[in-house]
């Protein structure tokens, strides 16, 4: 899987729990909840969608690794085990 | 032959908008189920019906604006023989009250004296909440997806504002009516943060537990010991709940808030409390509350520590008695056996009805909810 499709993926998943994120509005750098109303109850569900999607069992100490959507997408990037082929 | 009637939602809700039956005449019920959907200000509520019988008559349709307290539908109901107390019945002949008009509370929905007379009142709530209700001529309010409704009076307010309005109805309310007592203090959280780590390491995602769950066993708990924290003050009385059905305060996307309940918080598991609350938030925000789960709270937590928040001064939601607000963990020096250490700590306020208890009972409760957080693999 290559970054732009971890990206597309994890995007959507963020979506699902969070409806009123505009994606084109949102800043990929900054912690989502610094700029949506996106509370622990969200991030978890974000995080149970992104264990579930991606086949992934991560441990509470990983959370800080998935506070923006750039984060997450590195954080998939190592964990997935499927480099992007560019790379 | 009985009359189903749109329930109060809580203090802050004046009608609704009818959205969807789930029936239709001729259909069997049971006790509980859910008969229609209806939609408030706090969302699509599925409001369940406390009987068992079978539709007769559907009186109001879809996209149909309805006052609390409005009958949306006639059914036979199952119990053949109607349960009043002969004190009930006679007072209702002389009042000129048809029995079968009237909501009993008393064992298995049996009529009482006091359900008569509130019946017959101008102060029962629920004739309080019609009389406030002002008909108008077009009562439909049908908004459009994707559409901007156009209001074409003052009371026709978009979600969000007819939401503030009835907050503002309800706290102003509050403000009005119950003398509050305030009182806080310092909780440290160290153990439960310390538990929830070895505890949710062991778990995978979906079984992990917040310490929010952890907040409102320990809340359920202290009631216990001081239950006059807990229930309602209504016609001048309190009435005490060996229950707790705590409601949580939860914000809205787009603004506004909403308070469900849980219920039975005492006697949960802490997992069944993190599947309950996860379910609640989820349906707060994604709709289909049930009517229950905001009828019956009788007591209100409210946590508003995410947003960096270290201390709450409550509001009682009437007619409830109290409120619990905690703050958000923060790192602190406390004094701990004589020497300076850093704690994670919260903030734990209380305001509680001066009518039902004073502030040494609302101390007590504090201090209980404190004792009963240091010693989370209890709870």
């Amino acid at each position: 899987m290559t970054e732009a499709e971890l990206r597309s993926r994890a995007l959507e998943k963020l979506l699902q729990v969070a409806p009123d994120i505009d994606p084109d509005a949102l800043d990929p750098q900054v912690p989502i909840r610094d700029q949506y109303d996106f509370d622990s109850m969200d991030f978890l569900n974000f995080a149970i969608a992104l264990a579930k999607e991606f086949q992934l069992n991560i441990p509470e100490s990983d959370y800080p690794h998935l506070q923006s959507l750039q984060d997450t997408v590195d954080y998939l990037v190592r964990h997935t085990g499927e480099q992007d082929v560019s790379s | 032959m009985s009359e189903f009637r749109l329930p109060s939602l809580g203090a802050d809700m004046e009608d609704a908008t009818l959205r969807e039956w789930f029936v239709k005449p001729g259909d069997k019920f049971k006790k509980g189920d859910i008969v229609v959907a209806v939609e408030t200000n706090k969302g699509i509520i599925d409001v369940e019906i406390y009987d068992a019988g079978t539709i007769e008559k559907i009186l109001v349709e879809p996209d149909t604006r309805v006052p609390v307290g409005a009958v949306l539908a006639n059914y036979v109901s199952d119990s053949t023989r109607m349960r009043i107390s002969p004190a009930a019945r006679r007072r209702a002949r002389e009042l000129g009250i048809d029995p079968v008009n009237i909501r009993g509370t008393g064992a298995d929905g049996a009529i009482t004296v006091e359900d008569v007379l509130a019946a017959a009142g101008p102060a029962a709530p629920s004739a309080e909440a019609t009389q406030a209700y002002k008909p108008e001529s077009s009562q439909e309010t049908r908004r459009e997806p994707g559409r901007e409704a156009k209001p074409s009076s003052a009371t026709e307010l978009e979600p969000a504002a007819g939401m503030r309005q009835a907050i503002a109805a309800a706290m102003t309310r509050a403000n009005k009516e119950i003398p509050h007592y305030y009182l806080s203090t310092s909780i440290d959280m160290t153990a439960v943060l310390h538990w929830l780590e070895q505890h949710n390491a062991r778990r995978p995602l979906p079984e992990r537990l917040v310490y929010a769950v952890l907040l409102l066993k320990a809340v359920a708990l202290a009631l216990r010991k001081v239950p006059e924290m807990n229930g309602f003050f209504t016609n001048g009385e309190t009435q005490v709940h060996a229950a707790a059905h705590i409601a949580v305060a939860i914000s809205l996307r787009g603004g506004g808030l909403v308070v469900p309940a849980l219920r039975d918080v005492q006697m949960s598991s802490l997992d069944k409390l993190m599947t309950d609350f996860s379910d609640l938030v989820n349906r707060a925000r994604g709709g289909h509350l049930r009517a229950s789960e905001l009828q019956d709270a009788t007591i209100t937590v409210t946590s508003l520590g995410e947003q960096g928040v270290e201390t709450v001064f409550p509001i009682i939601y009437p007619p409830q008695l109290a409120i619990v607000g905690f703050g958000s963990i923060v790192e602190r020096v406390r004094a701990v056996d004589g020497e300076p250490r850093v704690r994670s700590t919260i903030n734990a306020s209380l305001a509680a009805d001066h009518r039902a208890s004073d502030g040494h009972r609302g101390g007590l409760f504090l201090a209980e909810i404190d004792r009963l957080l240091q010693e989370p693999e209890k709870l």
